[in-house]
């Protein structure tokens, strides 16, 4: 009975997704512990409101995950996700572009902006970390060359769309921002599980020179991983937009580093080849529902929603050492057992 | 001559100063098991990589049945039907079993990954090789023996028609290794070509039909394995005739061991590396480990030196019982170990001569104590006189030094720790003749003068045979023999590393 429960304990730590369940279990408890000390987290609106305040991070944090598995970063994406806020409210304040045009002209740069990084990180095997910081001091400067200033959006056609409110079942509603993010989920999580392209990043991630010499694409799929990665920040800044109805230069400061832990609490190796979309998306709520606590709890400063993420961060990036370890003593043992038989 | 698979013809491969192929022909039949020899620097992994892909040739051609092939990437090689199985297990420990053998070819409905079908798809093609696991567990879950059956079955799934084993067997244990032999006869029997490299005499006489052996990236025969006799093999891998060896090494004067014992190991093993190992070393005594590349050689210098940790047996040094497992520990014991690659392991390229040859003092000093800069001149200068080491000035940088001159700085930096044993591994690899001869002799005039315990490592048995008053010989990491004095001759000891049927 007990050896039994070993094994199946073993199994459970070695699953791939061990980290996706500690955090889901841990969202769980904490949003628990919220209901029974808060009578007002009871309410689903509380909930959805988790989804309407993190759209863009979730987002961002999504296409920060694709350079993450192949054991790549993406610094810039806080910044772009600036720049877009600014060139989206420049463009619909002071010209007359129309709002679809504006959008897509946005979505646009983010992906040129992420390929041009790409590119350069692949083609001269450079080092991700630098080539996007770059790429972020780039943004946030030319966010600040365009204004200084804040501008304001008071665009109709676009204030609509951000305050647009579709209601759940008469339980609560969401927001234009919240379905995009949710739909970016879903294309996400069927890429990286369904289609070859998504199997080449977690591969590359794994063991590059392994991936080349069993004739994978590895040059298209770099470059790729951070065309996503820009088009998602892009995309992000859109959805932010409509949180912010503004541009300003410190949109978004330090939304990088949000999304990087996120994504390490929702599961994902920084060394690359492990991580798991709806893990990241966990990794986003459980800072929202500590930021929640906070709201309601009424005195607290903001920033301890930091230091509990800094702890949180702590803890599993320990576990996944531990995990790390524990999985070569199974395999050792396994091939022991193997030899046996 | 039918079921001809593979032809190459008069292949060239220059690398900068050095011709590491020269007009090599191979042949590989259908339903052949074959593989090629040499010690190193012979030319045998850059024969498979210019197979491969890895590295073009510059001369030659390529007939895989009948046809003129030029892979330039090891995808384009797979793509003609050409697969290698590496000894680092080349696939990705993160994804499972099934999308190790699937990926990049996965089987779709669609227009996304069937996981069905390629689980179902993976568990029958292993299956086939006698290999029943999880496949839907994540490689990291297997050992590497099982890791390799699977890098196996995607080469054969591939459609591999020649399949390349590149020292598949240096980390597997007995039992696995037979397991791997089952499927690879499997295999033969299917009508695939395979190319079989290993160090290992005993699994080549048991497992592959035919031989070719290279030397100096000369092709010197292809031979049947039934016809070749194991003394034979290791004579032409070594380039010695036997008939013409009988008065060649007369030796000058060797070292006389005394009665007093430096280190005594019993009975020592460190799993995949050493089994039960005794070796004893005399003071004064100049004392050799012979045998083929990869026989365990450096694998006991290795050990003696606490790089690798022992798993059994016991080490005495002066008779107290020592646990040597770092090599600080060695050091402490006055044991000093020159490594077999020099370049990476031993030459600390942008640090000064004098630099260099204080590093291992002050390493075993602890850094904090300091060697005053006058001390470190006399004693410096002491061995670049000893030794003869050629150098326009103590600092000058040792990267720019020729590669005998690199071996004596090296050498010199273990002596100045006034070390009891000094371990050279393949300390004449490389460097010019004089250069070789003085380093032989060093070893000699070392426990002589000094009666400092000197092990000589080197895969030129003629200078073994000239150097050393005692050799050891290791065969598959066992120790087959142990040759003293008179009996020491190249006959003696070819004899001893062929084994069995010599």
């Amino acid at each position: 009975m007990n050896s039994k429960l070993r094994t199946l304990t073993n199994e459970a730590i070695s699953s791939q997704y061990f980290s996706f369940f500690v955090t889901v279990i841990l969202f769980l408890v904490l949003y628990g512990v919220g209901i029974m000390t808060y009578k007002g987290f009871m309410r689903p609106q509380v909930f959805f409101n988790l989804f309407i305040d993190n759209s863009a991070l979730i987002i961002v944090t999504i296409g920060i995950t694709f350079t993450l598995l192949t054991g790549g970063i993406d610094l810039s994406v806080g910044a772009i996700v600036a720049l877009s806020c600014m060139i989206l409210a420049s463009l619909l304040q002071n010209t007359g572009v129309s709002v679809p045009v504006a959008v897509v002209a946005v979505l646009v740069l983010g992906i040129f902006i992420g390929g041009v990084q790409g590119y350069l990180i692949t083609a001269f095997n450079m080092q991700p970390f630098i080539v996007t910081l770059a790429g972020m001091f780039f943004c946030r400067g030319l966010t600040a060359v365009i204004s200084r200033e804040t501008i304001s959006i008071t665009n109709d056609f676009y204030v609509s769309i951000a305050s647009e409110r579709i209601g759940i079942f008469g339980l609560g509603f969401i927001s234009i921002g919240a379905v995009v993010a949710l739909c970016a989920l879903v294309v996400a999580a069927v890429v990286l599980k369904y289609t070859k392209f998504g199997r080449t990043i977690f591969a590359l991630g794994g063991n590059e020179v392994s991936a080349s010499l069993m004739g994978l694409p590895v040059f298209k799929t770099k470059i790729m991983v951070y065309v996503i990665s820009g088009f998602c920040a892009a995309l992000g800044g859109v959805v932010y937009s409509w949180i912010m109805l503004s541009g300003y230069t410190l949109h978004g400061l330090g939304m990088e580093m949000d999304a990087i832990a996120s994504s390490v609490i929702g599961g994902t190796l920084l060394t690359g080849g492990v991580g798991f979309i709806p893990g990241t998306l966990f990794g986003v709520l459980i800072q929202g529902v500590i930021l929640t606590f906070i709201t309601f709890q009424g005195t607290l400063s903001a920033w301890w929603t930091k230091i509990v993420v800094g702890a949180l961060l702590c803890i599993f990036i320990i576990m996944q050492a531990l995990i790390t370890e524990r999985k070569s003593k199974l395999s050792s043992k396994s091939s022991i057992e193997a030899a046996k038989q | 001559m039918e079921n001809l698979l593979l032809e190459m013809r008069q292949i060239d491969k220059v690398f900068p100063g050095v011709k590491a192929l020269s007009s090599v022909d191979f042949t590989l039949r259908a339903g052949e098991i074959h593989s090629i020899m040499g010690e190193n620097g012979a030319g045998k992994s850059t024969l498979i990589k210019v197979l491969t892909g890895v590295y073009p040739r510059d001369g030659g051609s390529i007939y895989m049945e009948g046809k003129a092939i030029a892979p330039r990437t090891p995808k384009e090689a797979q793509e003609v039907g050409i697969s290698t199985v590496y000894q680092e297990v080349n696939l990705c420990a993160n994804l499972t079993v099934t999308e190790n053998i699937f990926i990049g070819r996965q089987p779709t409905k669609h227009g996304f990954i069937d996981w069905k079908q390629m689980n179902t798809r993976a568990q029958e093609l292993l299956q086939k090789l006698n290999v029943d696991i999880d496949v839907t567990k994540t490689l990291d879950h297997y050992s590497v023996a099982i890791q390799q059956m699977i890098a196996i079955a995607r080469s054969v799934d591939v459609s591999a028609k020649i399949l390349i084993l590149d020292e598949p067997t240096s980390s597997l244990d007995e039992q696995e290794t037979q397991k791997l032999f089952t499927v690879i006869r499997r295999l033969k029997k299917q009508g695939m070509g395979i190319i079989f490299i290993s160090h290992f005499l005993e699994q080549i006489y048991d497992l592959c039909e035919k031989i070719t052996i290279l030397r100096n990236g000369e092709l010197v025969g292809a031979y049947d394995v039934a016809k070749l006799p194991r003394v034979e093999l290791i004579a032409k891998m070594i380039g010695k005739d036997l008939s013409a060896l009988k008065d060649f090494d007369k030796s000058e004067e060797k070292s006389v061991p005394s009665a007093g014992v430096f280190l005594d190991a019993k009975n020592i093993s460190c799993i995949g590396k050493l089994n039960h190992m005794d070796v004893q070393i005399h003071q004064g005594e100049v004392m050799g480990f012979a045998g083929l590349l990869g026989s365990g050689r450096t694998e006991t210098a290795e050990l003696l030196f606490g790089i690798n940790k022992i798993t059994a047996g016991e080490i005495l040094i002066h008779g107290t019982q020592m646990r040597l497992d770092e090599p600080m520990k060695a050091m402490q014991q006055k044991i000093a170990f020159c490594p077999e690659d020099r370049k990476q392991q031993g030459v600390v390229g942008d640090l000064s001569v004098r630099e260099n040859i204080i590093l291992a003092l002050q390493a075993k000093d602890g850094i904090f104590h300091h060697i005053p800069l006058n001390e470190q001149i006399v004693i410096v200068d002491d061995y670049i006189k000893l030794l003869n080491i050629k150098v326009s000035d103590r600092e000058q940088l040792i990267k720019n030094l020729s590669g005998g001159n690199q071996q004596k700085v090296i050498i010199a930096r273990w002596l100045a720790t006034n070390p009891e044993l000094l371990i050279l591994d393949e300390p004449t690899r490389g460097i010019d003749v004089g250069t070789k001869n003085e380093i032989q002799k060093m070893a000699v005039t070392l426990a002589k003068q000094k009666g400092m315990a000197v092990i000589f490592i080197s895969s030129e048995l003629d200078e073994m045979i000239r150097t050393c008053s005692k050799l050891i010989v290791l065969r598959d990491r066992n120790k087959v023999a142990e040759i003293e004095g008179d009996a020491i001759s190249s006959e003696n000891v070819m004899r001893a590393i062929a084994g069995g049927d010599a």
